[in-house]
């Protein structure tokens, strides 16, 4: 008998029991809420910007000398899902190696981030692009010309990489 | 032109059921903006607001949704009782209409027309208590039809609730009956004119809180809503319906949501009376600028308990099914019938 609790404080008062008082505060409460400040962000007018350490799509880096990819073969061979396809060609440059094909199937990319992490030379990194949008499965096949992008638009991911890599 | 003969009373009919029927549709159609605009803002967020100047085209855009879907026939239904339900429903749910006054008469030509089918009809109360308990029937023909579990138990204890709050919400106008002598409407609202302490929410309030609580249960609304409560019965009655079935569905519901504002605020807040006696405004009777501050007096009522019906939606959580009925039987009908018998005994000690 010592062990038990007693609940007789938890039982509602008569006034309590109506219900009806607590239900007009809660009303109360809800209409107040009514006036206070929204959070909708009007999507395609108010974009969301990420910050340097998002996951977007992976994109190639393009110098003003070309690409720096040298078409190892790294990113092709570690991704897990498989969409990553190089070819490798013979160049004059210093570099000696370029990719004559390179192709992202965006329908298989996770995003995961692997390709970026195994490239030895900084030449494929996750961008902040995460509206990818596509009518047709073919558009999904992406090639070297919708994969390059200038390294401007990509300091914020590099400065991210050299900070935590 | 004799204004008695059968066809013009027919032809006056129409016209008015014409016009009566198209202002419910578009409220429906009003009601699912509202509903949805209210609940995001009392959610802090903004509703729909991409489809027309802010969002008031939805409710079309969701109905030629709805035109669009295919529609679905589980192979195990009753196929005839699953076509029946949903037109049953909306046929319930419009036929209330024929006996609400929506304002006095208008003289038009020199016809006394009255606003409403047949506002005075000496048996406008029964009328309505007769068509909602009728109402029940196609929740229960669609949860049954559909032959499936979750259909059938969602329909049975649809049903079950319906009928239990019919008793509390009849003997809740009892009260009013006591008090006007008379079961048509239009003489329940004339019964209110002057200021608006003449209102019978003054005179029973008890009865204004249980027909507020019984109307809650018989539209199907939460609280009292877990007939259709997605988490509870995946759905409900209407799970095995899709496209313009479900649509009517939800027609009904929220034209029963109307209609019961529609009844509170003629049994309770004085139907088309203004708060001040309307010989004040110099306005003579029957005429067209009257008729229309009438109107706009009611509509102003019906909307404002329409919001009020998505205000407790979106504020009061959902009974258990137990809870539901214990306050139904247990709480409304003994309370009723208080108000019955205190009402009663005021009206003999003031004789």
């Amino acid at each position: 008998m010592e062990n038990t609790q007693s609940y007789e404080k938890d039982r509602l008062t008569f006034w309590e029991s109506l219900y009806l008082p607590e239900i007009a505060r809660g009303l109360g409460i809800t209409f107040r809420q009514m006036f206070k400040p929204k959070f909708t962000r009007q999507y395609p007018e108010e974009r969301w910007e990420p910050e340097g350490s998002y996951r977007g799509r992976p994109v190639l880096v393009l110098e003003e000398s070309g690409e720096r990819c040298v078409a190892c073969g790294l990113c092709s061979r570690v991704c897990p899902a498989l969409a990553i396809e190089v070819q490798a060609g013979e160049t004059e440059k210093t570099k000696e190696r370029y990719p004559i094909k390179f192709e992202i199937n965006m329908l298989r990319c996770i995003y995961c981030g692997y390709c970026e992490e195994v490239c030895p030379e900084e030449a494929i990194v996750m961008s902040k692009d995460y509206d990818i949008i596509f009518t047709d499965a073919n558009e999904a096949i992406l090639g070297k010309e919708r994969l390059l992008v200038p390294v401007e638009r990509l300091q914020d991911r590099l400065e991210f990489l050299r900070q935590y890599k | 032109m004799e204004n008695t003969t059968i066809t013009w009373l027919l032809a006056e009919a129409g016209v008015k059921a014409l016009i009566i029927s198209q202002i419910v549709l578009v409220l429906a159609a009003a009601e699912v903006w509202i509903e949805r605009r209210i609940a995001a803002f009392i959610q802090n967020r903004i509703g729909p607001n991409r489809v027309g100047p802010m969002g008031l085209l939805q409710p079309f855009a969701d109905v030629v949704k709805l035109f669009m879907k295919e529609d679905i026939i589980p192979a195990a239904a009753h196929k005839n009782f699953h076509r029946l339900a949903p037109t049953l429903a909306l046929i319930i749910a419009f036929s209330v209409y024929a006996v609400m006054p929506f304002g006095d008469y208008v003289n038009i030509m020199g016809h006394q027309v009255k606003m409403g089918i047949l506002p005075d009809s000496n048996i406008g109360l029964l009328y309505i208590l007769a068509m909602t308990s009728v109402g029940v029937y196609g929740i229960t023909l669609a949860g049954w039809s559909s032959n499936s579990k979750y259909s059938l138990l969602g329909g049975l204890r649809a049903s079950a609730q319906m009928i239990s709050y019919e008793l509390s919400m009849g003997l809740s106008l009892v009260g009013i009956i006591m008090l006007t002598q008379t079961l048509s409407l239009d003489a329940m609202v004339k019964h209110q004119a002057g200021w608006f302490w003449n209102w019978h929410i003054v005179t029973q309030p008890l009865g204004f809180i249980i027909f507020l609580v019984s109307s809650f249960a018989e539209t199907n609304r939460t609280p009292f809503d877990l007939p259709e409560a997605e988490p509870e019965l995946v759905g409900g009655f209407n799970t095995e319906y899709s496209g313009m079935k479900f649509g009517m569905f939800f027609l009904a519901e929220y034209a029963n949501m109307a209609t019961a504002s529609g009844l509170i605020s003629l049994f309770y807040f004085g139907g088309y009376n203004l708060p001040f006696p309307q010989e004040m405004l110099g306005l003579e009777a029957g005429s067209i600028p009257l008729a229309l501050v009438q109107f706009g007096a009611f509509a102003l009522k019906v909307l404002f308990f329409i919001f009020f019906f998505v205000w407790v939606r979106w504020t009061v959580p959902r009974f258990r099914y137990d809870q539901l009925m214990s306050l139904g039987w247990k709480v409304m009908l003994p309370l009723a019938i208080i108000n019955v018998l205190i009402t009663a005994s005021v009206i003999m000690f003031l004789k």
